[in-house]
């Protein structure tokens, strides 16, 4: 899939000229980009860069200081985070954010907050056991106890039950094994192919750039390229400072 | 024999006052840590609005557990609306400050809230009007037990049953789970975290409505200061269970209740208050997070 601009298509997200401060602290400056329907588009940078404030900016947590962000042709970022959820724009923070004192069940529960407990919650109960079937045998059980890789699993299940649109997800990757690091990204491209745009925020740039369409660099809160996945990962400078080749 | 099983039961309605209390400051600890010092006076303006409530309908006239509970649904009301008001216009505005703030203004909102009463109601006590004589003693088991401390004892219960309902049962009480595990990562599910910060405080609140109603009926003086020492021992109570912690507070609550009762009975009245001091200090030193109290890491 190409980019919106290359497509023509407007655009289902877009950040413009976002700045965004902690204190005095400028973390992100003046970044903008859009993601087209049916994308998924990874965001990279060195640690500090600012990747986990964008997402927190898109998702209401954290308010821009300049800049805007809309979503399907709205302006979210003035709304309150639990009204964006509504609009289907969904986010797995970074480090899962599992409620540690709830049940499996309990997690995917409070996932389909927004869509209420309507007749088909137990299909999607079903459909997120389907593609997580670990999660099935642990669903009474406390989240605490479920492993690393089972917590992203049941991060990811759990987004999935408010029926996203859009999913943002921060360094899913993070802290897993290799072999649970490759089921994630199959999970995020069969996601992505039934429908779901994806920002996808990422340390491991190889993987990363291999399932994503696109790629934004981002260094010290500003964009220093952007691109296609597959030039991104043919560019010298890329493979240099992000995917560790000397 | 009879005497111990009595005890037994006194200590236990005293204890579970202090844990209907204890409820609301654990509750709220757990969704804003903050703790709420503002409580012990939802707790005696619940005594006062049902103390209100009983002489507008002179529900004296014909005492009946009728009235007994019309008058803790008002009182329990009442506070609700009180705690919504705490929270919506006292600590709200300043939620995202540094946590002293919420703490100073908590003391500043309690201290208002006794004035305001010593000037509203008058700082002399008040004597409850009697709204429910149960007949004589009731037996329990073959052992004679004052109805009274009894019946508070089991409406006390009845309503932490509810309240396990609402926390373990339903939807909100799941959100109130959510919201004090990380109100951030609840806010990403779509709960809409200041709801159920407000539910919440109603929630407590009206417990504590109810505690102020029921202590009117066994211990039948009130006055605007009357939640001073109740609210300390209930927030110590929280503590000793483990702040945060739902059954902990409980727990907590009935221990101090029993342990109260028995220094009063078998030893010297004047520990009474130090006992309470006493038990927060050792479980400072060597339980920290509480009897019920643990740590939830998240695993990386
Ligand atoms: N709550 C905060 N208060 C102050 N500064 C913050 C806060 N959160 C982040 N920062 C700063 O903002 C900058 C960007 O942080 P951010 O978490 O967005 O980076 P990141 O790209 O997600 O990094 P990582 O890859 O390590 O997750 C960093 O310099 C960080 O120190
Ligand atoms: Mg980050």
């Amino acid at each position: 899939m190409n980019s919106a601009a290359a497509t023509g298509t407007t655009p289902m997200l877009e950040v413009k000229d976002l700045a965004v401060n902690y204190g005095a602290i400028n973390a992100v400056r003046g970044v903008s980009f859009a993601v087209a329907p049916g994308e998924i588009v990874c965001l990279l940078g060195a640690n500090g860069a600012g990747k986990t404030t964008i997402l927190r900016t898109i998702s209401g947590l954290l308010r821009t200081t300049k800049g805007e962000v809309w979503f399907k042709g709205e302006k979210i970022s003035t709304m309150p985070a639990h009204t964006i959820v509504q609009k289907r724009l969904c986010q797995v923070p970074e480090g899962r954010g599992i409620f540690l004192n709830l049940s499996v069940e309990e997690n995917l529960d409070l996932g389909a907050w927004v869509v209420g407990k309507a007749k088909d919650y137990q299909e999607d109960l079903n459909k997120a056991f389907e593609l997580f079937p670990r999660l099935k045998d642990r669903r009474k059980q406390n989240a605490g106890t479920l492993s690393g890789g089972e917590q992203q699993m049941l991060a990811i299940a759990r987004a999935l039950m408010s029926h996203p649109e859009f999913l943002l997800l921060d360094e899913p990757s993070m802290g897993l094994a290799p072999r649970v690091i490759e089921t994630i990204f199959q999970v995020v491209q069969d996601i992505n192919k039934r429908g779901v745009t994806i920002l996808l925020v990422e340390q491991n740039a190889m993987q990363a750039l291999q399932v994503a369409h696109r790629g934004l660099v981002l260094e010290t809160g500003t964009l220093k390229l952007q691109g296609r996945a597959r030039e991104l990962l043919e560019s010298d400078e890329i493979r240099k400072a992000y995917l560790g080749e000397i | 024999m009879i005497d111990f099983f009595q005890h037994v039961i006194n200590g236990l309605s005293l204890g579970s006052i202090y844990a209907l209390i204890a409820l609301g400051y654990t509750m709220v600890y757990g969704v804003l840590r903050l703790i709420n010092f503002a409580h012990s006076e939802v707790y005696m303006m619940g005594a006062f609005i049902g103390y209100y409530t009983s002489r507008m309908f002179q529900l004296d006239q014909n005492p009946s557990f009728m009235n007994l509970l019309l008058v803790m649904i008002v009182a329990m009301a009442g506070c609700a609306v009180i705690g919504f008001v705490i929270e919506r216009f006292a600590y709200r505005p300043l939620r995202g400050a540094s946590g002293i703030n919420a703490l100073i203004t908590a003391v500043g909102v309690s201290l208002f809230l006794q004035f305001s009463g010593q000037l509203g109601f008058g700082a002399d006590p008040k004597f409850y009007p009697q709204i429910y004589q149960p007949a004589g003693e009731w037996s329990v088991g073959g052992l004679q037990v004052n109805p009274l401390q009894m019946i508070v004892a089991v409406i006390a219960v009845v309503l932490m049953l509810l309240l396990q309902y609402i926390i373990f049962g339903t939807r909100l009480g799941r959100a109130m789970r959510a919201v004090s595990f990380s109100r951030d990562t609840a806010r990403l599910m779509g709960i809409p975290t200041d709801l159920v910060i407000s539910a919440t405080f109603m929630i407590g609140s009206a417990l504590a409505g109810a505690a102020g109603v029921l202590v009117g009926l066994i211990y039948p003086k009130i006055d605007p200061l009357m939640g001073v020492m109740p609210g300390l021992k209930a927030f110590v109570a929280a503590v000793v269970g483990g702040i945060g912690n739902v059954v902990g507070a409980v727990i907590g609550a009935l221990l101090l209740g029993l342990s109260e009762e028995f220094v009063v009975a078998f030893g010297r009245s004047t520990f009474r208050d130090a006992l309470a001091f006493g038990l927060l200090i050792l479980i400072l030193l060597f339980r920290p997070q509480g009897l019920m109290g643990q740590n939830l890491r998240e695993k990386v």
